[in-house]
């Protein structure tokens, strides 16, 4: 009965401790998280309009004017996966990565950026193409290369299509796998259908480009993709923390549980243990009497 | 009277929106005014003072590089830098100058580094063109 008592109170205290730790990343990954999501939010209207700038471009001009627009048949397809480079975020990677089973992985070639990516595609042989090394409040500057390296690829047609696997960020409790095609640009996959018609009845004159149409689209389009990579890294990062804190608030809340749990067991085997022994003293004294 | 609806927008944040008069953007192929009923136009823009103008009153703010969309009733600023004239500061805009100007000196400094730390420089001066016109 001793024995059992002290392996409770064993328990509890590394209950205790793992509490203490779950605890602290719970605070840590709140802090980031704000961090994160204030980034995230504030690119969007920047997205937005770009969205929308592009979607009344898309539709006045002549694709052909720049190879980011050229829409070729898929032989090859790149797939850059947006993921964590630390555990402990709860389903969040394996959501993720569970979209990877739609690509054909004999067609395809990924780039990783995050560990957890890149781990995963090793492990189940796929194609890794690069990967790249995300900080943690990443600057536009910061992932310039990963966007470099993609649009390279694609204008060299050594891939004919680049996708995002990231996770979108919706609020602090939802965060969705999103596959999003990043070239060809394409004018649908840029702006809702609400987008495209309120601009489509803004009178479709052709533009007049300064200082000419290609150097403009060669400014813009570039930019656009820089851009993209930037805000759903930026998004990744926001549900990261955001999926962390909610798994280690869980974690603690458990924990938590599960203590006060054990500690009503302990008490009744105390309890019972001290009745034993009043019994058998009053027994013997009885005896004896 | 006709306005424009102007929407500066920056990767950090909305910066201005609001129907406005007149916008005159520094374009990459000289300044540029533009006023309600405007052709569709698109250009890039070069580091410099845009130009508000509402109720008669004028506004700057120091813009980075970016991209200007025109249509009819919409004036749509895409750049990476705005700065109403007001919130510049003077000091740090100097000191990012020197900063800029002493890592061009250094001898091994990449490509990309170069056209970045260019930006910097001029977007400073840009700041810094808009903040002293006004004494």
């Amino acid at each position: 009965m001793a024995a059992n008592t002290r392996d409770i109170r064993r328990r509890i205290k590394s209950i205790k401790n793992t509490a203490q730790i779950t605890k602290a990343m719970q605070m840590v990954a709140a802090a980031k998280m704000r961090k994160a999501q204030s980034a995230a939010l504030a690119g969007r209207p920047y997205a937005d309009l770009m969205n929308k700038v592009l979607v009344s471009l898309s539709g006045r001009t002549d694709p052909a004017l720049s190879e980011f627009l050229e829409v070729r048949p898929v032989k090859k397809e790149l797939v850059l996966i947006v993921s964590t480079d630390k555990g402990l975020c709860g389903a969040l990677n394996t959501n993720l990565l569970r979209e990877v089973n739609q690509f054909d992985s004999e067609k395809t070639v990924f780039v990783g950026a995050g560990r957890k990516g890149v781990q995963f595609i090793a492990r189940t042989k796929r194609q890794l193409l690069a990967d790249f090394e995300v900080k943690d409040s990443p600057g536009l500057l910061d992932t310039k290369p990963i966007s470099k390296f993609v649009i390279e690829k694609f204008i060299s047609r050594e891939v004919d299509k680049v996708s995002v696997l990231y996770t979108h960020f919706v609020n602090t409790l939802t965060q969705k796998p999103t596959v999003k095609t990043l070239l060809p640009i394409h004018p649908s996959e840029i702006g809702s259908k609400e987008e495209a018609a309120a601009v489509a009845g803004e009178g479709s004159t052709e533009y007049i480009f300064e200082p000419n149409a290609l150097d403009v689209l060669s400014g813009i389009l570039p930019h656009y993709v820089h851009f993209q990579v930037f805000q759903m890294i930026l998004d990744s990062r926001a549900s990261e923390h955001s999926a962390r804190m909610v798994a280690m608030k869980n974690a603690t809340d458990n924990a938590k549980q599960l203590i006060k749990d054990l500690t009503l067991e302990y008490n009744k085997i105390r309890q019972a243990a001290i009745t034993t022994e009043l019994l058998e003293i009053t027994t013997a004294q009885m005896a004896l009497g | 009277m006709a306005t424009l609806k102007l929407e500066i927008t920056t990767p950090d944040a909305k910066v201005y929106s609001d129907d406005v008069e007149m916008v005159v953007v520094p374009g990459i192929e000289g300044e540029l005014g533009i006023l309600p009923r405007h052709i569709p136009l698109l250009t890039a823009i070069k580091p410099g003072e845009l130009k508000v103008t509402k109720n008669g009153q004028n506004i700057y703010l120091a813009v980075g590089e970016g991209f200007v969309e025109v249509t009819q009733e919409r004036v749509s600023v895409l750049t990476d830098m705005a700065i109403e004239e007001k919130a510049i500061d003077e000091a740090a805009a100097q000191e990012a100058i020197r900063r800029a100007e002493e890592a061009m000196k250094h001898p091994n400094i990449g490509h990309e580094e170069v056209a970045a730390v260019q930006a910097t420089l001029q977007k400073s001066l840009a700041q810094l063109h808009v903040k002293r016109r006004q004494h």
